[in-house]
């Protein structure tokens, strides 16, 4: 069913990672990655891993949905890995094989370009498990802020985020709706050749597009009566507001990432 | 004849998470050819969910259903057959138009049923005079069409399948009352010449009370009964209770019966009532 299909993976909670100011969130995200590349070393993933583990702890996400984000990205895992195994070369040669050699250069970089993408992927989909979709909009839309000095139109982008995530879960429903009543009429979906399976969508695409303009224009109808002007001296339901606790989890952050860089000078 | 059962037909939700819920509960029930059937019950009753069983959109979680005695999903090839024999109409159905010309709307079930192009010219053409689409329209885009008529064309596409079986979920909502009666009576001629059986899904007591002749209730999840429409209305009590009401007609002649006025039971149609209290005032006039 197309139901199960989520984007967008907040995972409700009510932890402090969750009650974060968002664009803090989206900072202290981007110190992360920081923190991450900032030198070869394994201190870098140590440092790296310990953030991790203490965010995953604070927030209070079961590991099984951090799990679920590493899923998709496997494939690419698995042939980093391999690459790597494969193409650097050392003078230490653990294994060969005709013309192809496994150095111990290899095996490290591998094991690191791993453990650092692993680091990476659970680490800033904490962001997203613990940011509502709208919040999230709301902080970028606050971060890119400076942006409307170069006449960047800030809170039109961010307008246009918000409705897209909206409608997204109305227009899988409606998907839904449409395939089942082409169904009844017999269409089949889920056979024959390519071609076949490519006509068959026309009966689905078409009601969702019409019905997609006809929704657009309610909306920008029911926006219109309510004297929607854009964002010109809006005030906000849900104000921003930095508290302690996000100035704290910056610097916080701010230390694992100076952490990080000089460990790197240090010990090169 | 049986021409379509179900045995502890149940389906749950999202199984096994926390948003699981029963929307179907263990029902069973027999129904016969050449009926008039009505299905009333409230928002959530479990009513959609059942209907889209009957023609395998969804598969049980536990339980059968059978057409002709056979178990549609014993053989998932004769699926695509289920559903031409069983014509499923959704709400507003207006939405899932998508051809060039209403014609060739109505023609996408019988091609897909592998018709010949003599046999799908004459079934558009009867289930378009079935629901009152002139030959003019048949050549418009379906776009270009008022609301009842979208809804009449997407509902003749189904018809066009000859099911055995018409399910129509509220196929009035949003018409106004003269295009509400209008459908009605066609749905009911329809029925009629097609000899076939119709289930129509309603939430108007008095549409149901004039044009079906049994009734299926659901509550909660659960089948409440399923009967001649008749006997159910005499459960006025039971029916008021799961917050359902009997059609208003009703209502005034219990309550004139109870102020021991002679009035025979059953009345539930405007008609009836009114022919009812015709003959009284005349024998009072004698």
């Amino acid at each position: 069913m197309l139901k199960d299909i989520t984007l967008g993976q907040y995972f409700p909670g009510n932890s402090v990672i969750h009650r974060m100011d968002p664009r803090f969130k989206i900072i202290c995200t981007v110190l992360f990655i920081v923190m991450l590349f900032a030198g070869n070393s394994l201190w870098t993933l140590v440092i790296g891993a310990v953030f991790v583990v203490m965010a995953q702890l604070l927030s209070r996400i079961p590991l099984k949905m951090s799990w679920k984000s590493l899923k998709p990205i496997l494939p690419i895992l698995v042939f980093t890995a391999v690459l790597n195994l494969l193409f650097i070369a050392d003078d230490n040669i653990l294994w060969q094989w005709k013309f192809i050699k496994i150095t111990m250069g290899g095996v490290h970089t591998s094991v690191f370009m791993i453990v650092r993408i692993v680091l990476l992927i659970t680490g800033s989909s904490l962001l997203t498990y613990t940011t509502s979709p709208i919040l999230l909009t709301d902080a970028i839309e606050s971060l890119m802020n400076p942006l409307k000095k170069i006449k960047f139109p800030v809170h039109e982008m961010a307008m246009m985020m918000s409705i897209a995530l909206r409608f997204i879960p109305t227009l899988i429903e409606e998907t839904d709706k449409i395939m089942s009543a082409q169904k009844a009429r017999g269409a089949s979906l889920d056979s024959g050749k390519m071609m076949e399976r490519i006509r068959a969508l026309i009966p689905i695409l078409i009601p969702l597009f019409v019905s997609a303009f006809r929704r657009a224009e309610e909306l920008a109808t029911a926006m219109e009566c309510r004297c929607y002007r854009g964002g010109e001296g809006r005030t906000r339901l849900r104000q921003l507001r930095a508290a302690p606790r996000d100035y704290i989890a910056f610097v916080i952050c701010m230390l694992f990432t100076a952490a990080s860089v000089t460990v790197n000078i240090l010990f090169k | 004849m049986a021409l379509l059962q179900t045995e502890g037909l149940t389906y749950t939700y999202s199984a096994g998470t926390p948003f699981e819920k029963t929307a179907v509960d263990h029902v069973t029930l027999t129904i016969e050819e050449n009926t008039m059937c009505g299905v009333i019950g409230h928002t959530g009753s479990g009513k959609s969910t059942l209907m889209q069983h009957f023609n395998g959109l969804l598969k049980p979680t536990e339980g059968k259903v059978l057409l002709d005695g056979q178990n549609i999903w014993a053989d998932k090839a004769r699926m695509r057959d289920v559903r031409f024999q069983v014509g499923l109409v959704f709400q507003y159905p207006e939405y899932q138009l998508f051809e060039e010309t209403v014609y060739k709307d109505i023609a996408f079930g019988p091609r897909n049923m592998g018709l010949s192009d003599d046999e799908i010219k004459h079934r558009v053409l009867a289930s378009a005079d079935a629901l009152g689409l002139s030959r003019d329209m048949l050549k418009r885009s379906p776009f270009a069409l008022s609301g009842g008529q979208k809804r009449r064309a997407a509902i003749a596409g189904v018809i066009a399948m000859r099911p055995r079986l018409l399910i129509l979920d509220e196929p009035c909502a949003g018409l106004d009352p003269k295009g509400r009666a209008l459908m009605l009576r066609q749905i009911r001629d329809y029925q009629r010449n097609s000899k076939s059986t119709v289930l129509l899904v309603s939430h108007s007591m008095e549409d149901v009370a004039e044009f079906t002749e049994k009734l299926l209730v659901m509550s909660k999840s659960k089948l409440f009964c399923f009967d001649d429409t008749p006997k159910v209305f005499r459960r006025a009590e039971e029916l008021s209770a799961l917050g359902l009401r009997v059609p208003q007609i009703a209502s005034v002649m219990g309550e004139l019966r109870k102020r021991g006025i002679d009035l025979p039971q059953d009345l539930y149609t405007v008609e009836a009532a009114r022919d009812a209290l015709l003959g009284l005032l005349r024998k009072e006039a004698v």
